[in-house]
């Protein structure tokens, strides 16, 4: 067989291979969040975080914006502390006044997280980019309350968390709700 | 330059608990055609396996071209190979390449020539073994005959100073028998080139041998010209010439006297 | 002690072989072949072992991505999830049956031919010849067909897994009518291209090695008669699909059990 068509052969085979790879990496699977970009660093403090698993998906509205980097158990306080990776783009958007809570998709869906944003200051975005604030900035609508809030950055910890739903404690309150009335 | 090409010295070889070779001893003159003739399964081709350095002697020494072949290195030894060439057997032509392409193969492995400059060399190799015609053909499509000359046009492609031939002759019928003995005489005196024949075809080889080395029972049993051979003393060397069927060779293989097992019975 | 002493052989023997075939590899391997010689060796190894078993992963990645939806699909109506069957299908194919059952495939297409054909070319002497020509044979003949099996494979199992899933769809939504829509988005948000793709990728690279060099050690070491070819060619899909299956589970511990 000449080598020409033996050459047109391997190339069709080698474009099929790639088309494969291709056809699964964009129609199969979620090429998404996880691959590309960077990410920083959250941490939130829980009391019960049911059946999260890492790589669990980070939701802000539905939208996926990060994943469930690893839990852990805090070491003196004995509750499980969940870090998260988020996409960079979001870094310094959220104030520290934003709430995460364990949400379940569906009645026996994957649980997620889900972030409740609370939009930082433009004051507090600036800080926590580094940039200097300039004095007439200073008069913010957070400062009225005297509260002066900041934007979160990599590290930072979200204090105000929302438990995971365990079905059976729901179950449990409701009968007990019930025979005490 | 010494009178002989390869030279084997006081050579031992062992394949597992059978002894082959032991303290064998012979040389391959120069420019020569040399037969080394022996029954079969004597190891006749263990012993250009050996001259060849794919096979190492337990003891003793064989020298290619003034140079030990055991105590080359591997590129040495690549480089040793390039003067020699071996026909096998069966011709070994490679089955996926043309009759052109097999000739050409160590042409192109070996040198930096363009493509016009080896086909004309391949030519010439293949008019020279008559199969010029024969280039587009696969070796599948070839007589065995004509696959052993198309080897041929390969095992001296690069001109090398000795060639090896394993049994040319073997399974041949008279005709191409005939072109292979016209051929391989022609080949040694036209290219001055040193032979070395491995055969037990005995008529062929003595018509065309300038020395003949027999062997049997581990060692050479005798050596010199065809003359000298056929006026041999040795009873062993006599029975190996004329083919006689039983001898010092004994016809039967060893057993136990014959009436004896017919009467025991049993197996 | 004739146990104690079979015993002892038959291991050593293990040890020497095993010594032999990595031996053969490294001599493939560290032999760099130049460029302008290796090149159309390989292209020609690719197409014999690559595009030459596209045709059997193809058609079996067809019928196993469907025999998969419509099992799948009969289990996962009972629970109302029908709509989990994407990533049911493409899961079980990209974790697991596209390397091994494209390797057992390529084992048996592929690696039963590479070994008879250097057994082949090892009873007529060919390989001898040409080191005779003072051409190595691992160079020239056992490396192109290692890396031709070490590229072709994985490339199989993409086109393997990316066929059954297609064929998962034709059967699926097509002929049981789950929603198309959910059957890919359901899918894409359960497979991840590192931990699923990536490590199924992993996964045939390994398998492919172990394949192709069984194969070729098989051809390389086999007794060079008409009888020891046949015998060495059965060894090799016997061999290479038992030592896929076994480091199959090792790589499925190690990569999916945290």
């Amino acid at each position: 067989m000449n080598t020409r068509k033996i050459e047109i052969l391997v190339g069709l085979f080698v474009a099929l291979g790639v088309a494969a790879f291709v056809m699964l990496a964009m129609k199969v699977a979620n090429a998404g969040i996880s691959g590309n970009g960077e990410t920083y660093r959250l941490e939130a403090k829980f009391d019960n975080i049911g059946s999260l698993k890492t790589r669990a998906p980070i939701k802000v509205g539905g939208v996926v914006i990060g994943r469930v980097d690893g839990i852990q158990i805090h070491p003196e306080e004995f509750v499980p502390v969940v870090s998260m990776s988020i996409d960079k783009t979001y870094e310094c958007q959220f104030s520290d006044t934003t709430s995460v809570s364990i949400l379940t998709s569906g009645i026996l869906g994957e649980q997620y997280l889900g972030i409740s944003p609370v939009i930082a200051s433009e004051s507090a975005k600036q800080t926590c980019l580094g940039n200097e604030v300039s004095a007439q900035d200073e008069v913010d609508l957070d400062d009225l309350f005297g509260v002066e809030s900041l934007a979160l950055k990599d590290g930072d910890a979200i204090t105000d968390t929302k438990s995971a739903l365990v079905l059976e404690e729901l179950i449990g309150q409701f009968l007990f709700n019930q025979s005490s009335e | 330059m010494s009178q002989s090409i390869v030279e084997v010295k006081d050579v031992t070889f062992s394949r597992g608990d059978r002894v082959i070779y032991k303290n064998m001893s012979f040389s391959v003159p120069r420019g020569k055609i040399t037969a080394i003739m022996g029954p079969s399964g004597i190891g006749k081709t263990t012993m250009l396996r050996l001259i060849g350095g794919q096979l190492r002697p337990d003891s003793g020494d064989i020298t290619f071209m003034g140079s030990s072949v055991p105590a080359m290195s591997r590129s040495e030894l690549y480089q040793a190979r390039k003067q020699m060439s071996m026909l096998f057997q069966s011709g070994a032509l490679f089955t996926d390449m043309s009759v052109f392409d097999n000739v050409a193969f160590p042409l192109r492995e070996h040198t930096q020539l363009s493509e016009d400059l080896i086909r004309l060399i391949v030519l010439m190799k293949l008019q020279a073994v008559g199969l010029r015609g024969a280039r587009s053909l696969m070796p599948a499509e070839l007589s065995g005959g004509m696959a052993r000359r198309a080897a041929l046009a390969r095992a001296i492609a690069l001109d090398p100073e000795l060639i090896m031939y394993d049994e040319p002759f073997a399974g041949q019928d008279p005709i191409s028998m005939g072109v292979l003995v016209r051929m391989i005489k022609s080949l040694n005196e036209v290219l001055g080139l040193s032979s070395l024949i491995v055969t037990h075809d005995v008529t062929e080889v003595l018509s065309i041998a300038d020395h003949v080395v027999i062997i049997a029972e581990q060692g050479v049993i005798g050596s010199g010209s065809p003359e000298q051979m056929l006026a041999h003393s040795s009873p062993l060397v006599q029975q190996f010439l004329q083919g006689l069927s039983d001898g010092p060779v004994p016809f039967h293989y060893k057993a136990a006297p014959y009436e004896q097992e017919l009467l025991d019975g049993g197996v | 002690m004739d146990f104690l002493q079979k015993l002892g052989h038959k291991t050593l023997s293990r040890f020497a072989s095993i010594g032999r075939a990595t031996q053969m590899l490294l001599g493939a391997l560290l032999n760099v072949p130049n460029l302008r010689q290796g090149a159309p060796l390989l292209i020609k190894q690719l197409y014999m072992v690559g595009h030459q078993s596209l045709l059997i992963i193809m058609v079996s990645g067809l019928f196993i991505g469907m025999v998969l939806a419509l099992q799948g699909y009969t289990v996962l109506v009972g629970y109302g999830a029908e709509d989990s069957l994407g990533p049911l299908v493409a899961l079980s194919l990209l974790r697991e049956l596209g390397p091994v059952v494209t390797a057992l495939l390529f084992a048996g297409r592929a690696g039963s031919a590479l070994t008879a054909e250097i057994g082949l070319m090892k009873a007529t002497e060919q390989l001898s010849s040409l080191e005779m020509m003072a051409v190595d044979p691992l160079k020239r003949v056992v490396a192109p067909r290692f890396w031709a099996g070490f590229i072709s494979m994985p490339l199989l199992a993409l086109i393997f897994s990316a066929v059954a899933i297609i064929g998962a769809h034709l059967v699926g939504v097509d002929w049981l009518g789950v929603d198309s829509g959910s059957f890919w988005s359901i899918m894409q948000s359960q497979v991840s291209l590192q931990q699923d793709i990536m490590n199924g990728l992993i996964k045939s690279f390994v398998f492919a090695l172990i394949v192709t060099w069984i194969a070729l050690y098989k051809g390389y070491d086999c007794i060079p008669t008409s009888e020891g070819i046949s015998k060495a060619t059965t060894e090799t899909v016997v061999h290479s699909s038992l030592a896929v299956l076994g480091f199959d589970f090792v790589l499925t511990a190690v990569m999916f059990s945290s």
